[in-house]
């Protein structure tokens, strides 16, 4: 199963090699989705790791003790469904097909699980529909 | 024998609750088993919709005269400023005129907190004259505290429009919405075969005085649309391949309705404004019927390059191709998407089919047909 992950760095953590020690001491398939790093401020990683919750729990385990919070992230982009038109300006965008147009009743449908947080729907959204949930 | 007939016979049957109306996707599904001349004669009108991003619109309205009353000069509601050079209390909003203290704040979301029946904060001021004294007021207004509140928006409905790309090797923000870079996505603004100029391209049917759906409640064309073009070339069907006529339409917004007549924004563009419009195409004759058959296969128009300020077409596809979602252009395939809501298309042309069938909305022949050569001119810098 895949999990996604916003990662907090303190801005002396920035410089350790975090997603190889992930990759080499817990074997753990690791997609980087989204990154903000810059050595010596503190830094952001948007991750996606792949592995059962025992396989994925020691690695969140040496993250924290690397004092990187960790944040699920599985449901971060928040769609106003209700105040939806189904015009289908954020499908543009949406190259993870979390976002697609339902062709037989032409309404949105959003697979939040197939989302990967890029945050381009945001800008793509002409009623400013969608919100990132950061707390989740 | 003749087998047409007019405006006044439809109605007719239209009041006796005998009228057989279908949608505009209801009526193509049915011509795929009769021929349009068998269709005209079991058909009587079809419905069309469009919902989708019309910059040019607006609405007009009049705030009535305070004690003293003021010559309104400079005008703003909720701080977006409106154009109040119409005489003393008159203005108009226009949709995309903006709030210089907040970018994605418009007139568009003025008319719809207008129309949703909210209160807005007006501020004007005036020189003060002998006849209008007062030189400064600040008060909420409403759509039930002022006098006339319409909609007049000089430029919708466009028949046919262009799908987006962007060629260059940055994301461009544009009003066709946000284009991804080399040929990442590929967008389009029309209701294809529900739109209503695609499914009567010649006007025999639409014209000044045309009663439509507008924003939820009924309007009327009032004039061809500015930048109204009959010189774009045509397909094989007799389709314009990009963007032709419009239509200038008017309506009283107070009964208009928010599900209808939305506020919109588009990243690094501005404010715009969904509008939902729907035309009832009477079906008078065959060739009206053989309109009325065109299907998105059929209806073609030009993939245009917004990545270059020139705007220059790089080649052509069609709405069958579009709203398939892949288009394959170059070698290349490309995502598709929508700007135009066809699920709200839909919802128009299925309301308008019930209030024809519910007697509550009969045809308007025009009273004056739209421009048959029409071109659109540059702005020359001299």
């Amino acid at each position: 199963m895949k999990k996604r992950y916003f990662l907090s760095f303190p801005a002396n953590t920035v410089t350790e090699p975090i997603i190889y020690n992930l990759v080499k001491k817990f074997d753990i398939p690791v997609s980087i989705l989204k990154a903000d790093i810059n050595p010596g401020n503190e830094g952001n990683l948007l991750v996606e790791m792949t592995g059962e919750n025992q396989a994925l729990e020691p690695a969140i385990s040496y993250l924290e003790s690397q004092h990187i919070k960790c944040v699920s992230v599985l449901k971060r982009v928040h769609l106003k469904k209700d105040s939806c038109v189904h015009c289908g300006a954020c499908t543009a965008v949406c190259f993870s097909e979390a976002l697609t147009m339902d062709k037989k009743s032409w309404k949105l449908k959003f697979f939040a699980e197939n989302c990967v947080a890029c945050g381009l729907c945001i800008k793509a959204c002409p009623l400013g529909l969608f919100e990132m949930d950061f707390l989740e | 024998m003749s087998s047409s007939k007019s405006f006044n016979e439809i109605n007719e049957k239209i009041a006796k609750g005998e009228a057989v109306v279908l949608t505009a996707e209801e009526f193509k599904q049915m011509a795929k088993n009769s021929s349009p001349k068998e269709m005209a004669k079991k058909v009587d009108v079809v419905t069309t919709g469009t919902f989708g991003p019309m910059c040019s619109s607006g609405a007009f309205i009049n705030l009535g005269h305070p004690q003293p009353p003021i010559r309104m000069e400079k005008v703003s509601l909720n701080d977006v400023p409106v154009c109040s050079g119409v005489a003393a209390v008159d203005a108009y909003i226009g949709a995309t005129e903006v709030c210089p203290t907040n970018e994605k704040y418009g007139g568009a979301h003025i008319i719809e907190e207008l129309i949703a029946g909210k209160d807005v904060i007006l501020k004007a001021t005036g020189k003060g004259t002998d006849c209008y004294p007062r030189k400064e007021i600040e008060t909420r207004i409403n759509k039930d505290t002022v006098n006339e509140f319409f909609m007049f928006n000089p430029r919708n409905a466009y028949q046919n429009y262009a799908a987006a790309v962007n060629t260059t090797h940055k994301i461009k923000y544009t009003y066709m919405g946000s284009l991804l870079p080399n040929l990442g996505n590929m967008t389009y603004s029309t209701s294809g075969e529900l739109s209503p100029l695609l499914n009567d391209p010649e006007f025999r049917t639409i014209g000044i005085g045309t009663r439509i759906f507008l924003g939820g409640t009924e309007g009327f064309v009032s004039w061809n649309g500015t930048q109204f073009n009959t010189s774009k070339p045509k397909n094989e069907y007799g389709i314009p391949t990009s963007n032709a006529a419009t239509l200038a339409v008017i309506g009283n917004a107070k009964n208009m309705s928010t599900q209808f007549v939305r506020a919109a924004y588009f990243e690094k563009y501005g404010v715009s404004i969904f509008i939902g419009i729907g035309i009832p195409i009477p079906v008078l004759d065959e060739d009206i019927a053989h309109r009325l058959c065109i299907l998105n296969k059929n209806i073609e128009t030009n993939i245009v390059d917004y990545g270059n300020p020139e705007h220059p077409a790089l080649g052509k596809v069609n709405y069958e191709q579009l709203q398939s979602g892949l288009v394959t252009f170059n070698g290349k395939e490309i995502r598709t998407a929508p700007l135009s809501s066809i699920f709200k298309a839909r919802e128009i042309a299925t309301i308008l089919k019930d209030w024809i069938l519910r007697k509550e909305f009969m045809l308007n022949q025009p009273v004056q047909p739209f421009p048959v050569n029409s071109s659109v001119k540059p702005l020359i810098i001299r």
